[in-house]
């Protein structure tokens, strides 16, 4: 089967701090692979080196079999099909929900207005917001703002999602609408990277779960093999404390 | 602020306003000062002016600090962003421009508008350099306002652009947009909402500036004040100057408070 993103030995450092220490991991189509560990354990790194939001220092990265470290990669080519989810949302305050959804299609895949109008719309009735388009993200609850900023992503018909954290800003009520939605769509098949926190929702939608510590890939598994059964001891520790 | 506040500021309003008015009504010297200032013919005469007796008209010469101001205005939003645009890039090639772009803007900052206004209006005539050489007073006028405001505005852009958080440029270049349409579509929009304010108060500062092409004999409003107080002696035209200018830029101010408000009532409204 094809590969989407395969992470070789990948080291990242930021000055002297080796923040990714020789990664190595693969996402076949419709994975979704969970990232846990402590913070500063390097998942969202991780994900910034997956769209080139940062160069890496050794290793290689490649998207369906090609090398994102080529010198004529065009990375603005390679983050139309890798969309990022952030913490923060990150949402344009200056734009409605609507026009949100559409700068990325219209701007970057240069696609007509009118055309991705309707797809737009359509996602917007897919994340129940249908309502909100022409209201401002400043209006919106953090939930709702981070619902429209999936959406955000989703409107580039993405190969690979990426998702940075994304319920750790959000009021403890608003979390279940976000993780629902992303359930929603790991059961339709979106292949996505997910750095997170919740443990009991990487349970339920994870093929495979990888555990991070201090930049190392200390361990991988499925859900239940990392849940019920680590073979690593800081792995076992890591869990116990969250629980 | 409840009904009882209300008069309470009101009736403080008019006791200041009652004792500053005092002061100017009583000073000994008060009825000179206002026969000197405030006389309500020579306002008038200032104001129209008088061909015959050689007097011009300070309106008219309004007239020349509004072009003046309106020209400046356009071309140093242009060109400050240009300057701005450069001084922020980040690309190794363009190493060269950014160093140019920031001795540019320290010079322009340093030198006091009127040297620069000098060199301008007296050195480029004496350069010989054709078109360059051969423009009215107020062309070398709104050169200088250009020139040096240009410096200015470009710091009130760069410090709007760094103002935006640092989250929507990695969600604008994540989504897939280029360097240049993530300036456009993302950082500028919000850079430009912050800079308003900041921006307005250069422009109302500018406005004033325009006076100084008196300097290279050009004659706008101050200017045509002037000729009349040395005239006639007497100096309202001075006060129907200020008045005149108060005019333009106090709308000005209200306007921009406007806008600031509009947007932000859009921003927080629910449909």
């Amino acid at each position: 089967m094809d590969k989407v993103l395969e992470l070789t030995d990948v080291v990242k450092r930021f000055g002297d701090n080796e923040v990714l220490r020789g990664v190595s991991l693969t996402l076949h189509p419709h994975d979704v692979v969970c990232l846990i560990g402590a913070s500063g354990s390097g998942k969202s790194t991780l994900l910034r080196c997956a769209n080139l939001l940062e160069t890496i220092d050794a290793g290689t990265i490649s998207l369906f079999g090609q090398s994102l470290q080529d010198p004529r990669i065009d990375p603005d080519l390679v983050r139309q099909h890798v969309a990022m989810v952030f913490q923060s949302f990150n949402l344009f305050p200056h734009l409605s929900v609507l026009d949100n959804i559409l700068v990325g299609p219209v701007h970057a895949l240069k696609r007509r207005r009118g055309e991705v109008r309707d797809e737009a719309i359509a996602l917007l009735e897919r994340i129940d917001l249908r309502d909100k388009a022409d209201d401002y993200p400043d209006r919106l609850s953090g939930g709702q703002q981070q619902r429209v900023a999936i959406a955000r992503s989703l409107a580039m018909r993405p190969s690979l999602l990426l998702l940075d954290e994304v319920t750790s800003a959000l009021d403890p009520t608003l979390v279940g609408e976000v993780l629902d939605l992303l359930t929603d769509l790991a059961h339709q098949g979106t292949t996505m990277l997910i750095a997170t926190h919740e443990m009991n929702f990487a349970r339920d939608v994870a093929n495979q779960v990888v555990y991070l510590d201090r930049g190392v890939l200390v361990e991988q598994g499925t859900p239940e093999e990392m849940f019920s059964n680590p073979k690593h001891e800081s792995t076992r520790n890591f869990l116990e404390r969250v629980r | 602020m409840g009904r009882r506040g209300l008069v309470v500021s009101a009736l403080s309003s008019v006791v200041v306003l009652l004792v500053i008015f005092a002061i100017f009504w009583l000073a000994p010297g008060g009825p000179t000062f206002r026969a000197f200032f405030f006389n309500p013919h020579d306002m008038w005469q200032a104001f129209v002016g008088d061909p015959q007796k050689g007097l011009l008209s300070v309106g008219r010469g309004l007239v020349t600090n509004i072009w003046m101001f309106l020209l400046s205005e356009v071309l140093v939003l242009i060109f400050g962003l240009f300057i701005a645009t450069v001084r922020l890039s980040q690309s190794p090639v363009l190493f060269p421009f950014r160093a140019l772009a920031t001795v540019y803007v320290d010079v322009m900052r340093g030198v006091p508008i009127v040297l620069v206004m000098y060199m301008i209006g007296f050195g480029l005539p004496e350069l010989n350099l054709g078109f360059l050489s051969n423009q009215s007073p107020a062309v070398y006028g709104c050169a200088t306002l250009t020139l040096s405001y240009s410096a200015y505005v470009a710091e009130v852009y760069r410090a709007g652009v760094l103002s935006v958080p640092h989250g929507q440029l990695l969600a604008a270049r994540s989504l897939g947009l280029t360097h240049t349409a993530t300036m456009r579509r993302v950082i500028l929009p919000q850079a430009v909402r912050n800079v308003i304010p900041p921006l307005l108060n250069d422009f109302i500062s500018m406005q004033k500036d325009t006076a100084l092409v008196s300097l290279l004999g050009a004659v706008e409003a101050t200017r045509a004040a002037q000729i009349y107080g040395d005239t006639v002696f007497n100096f309202s035209g001075f006060t129907v100057a200020a008045i005149l200018f108060l005019l333009l830029t106090i709308p000005m101010t209200r306007f921009t408070d406007h806008l600031i408000a509009r947007d932000r009532n859009r921003r927080l409204a629910t449909t």
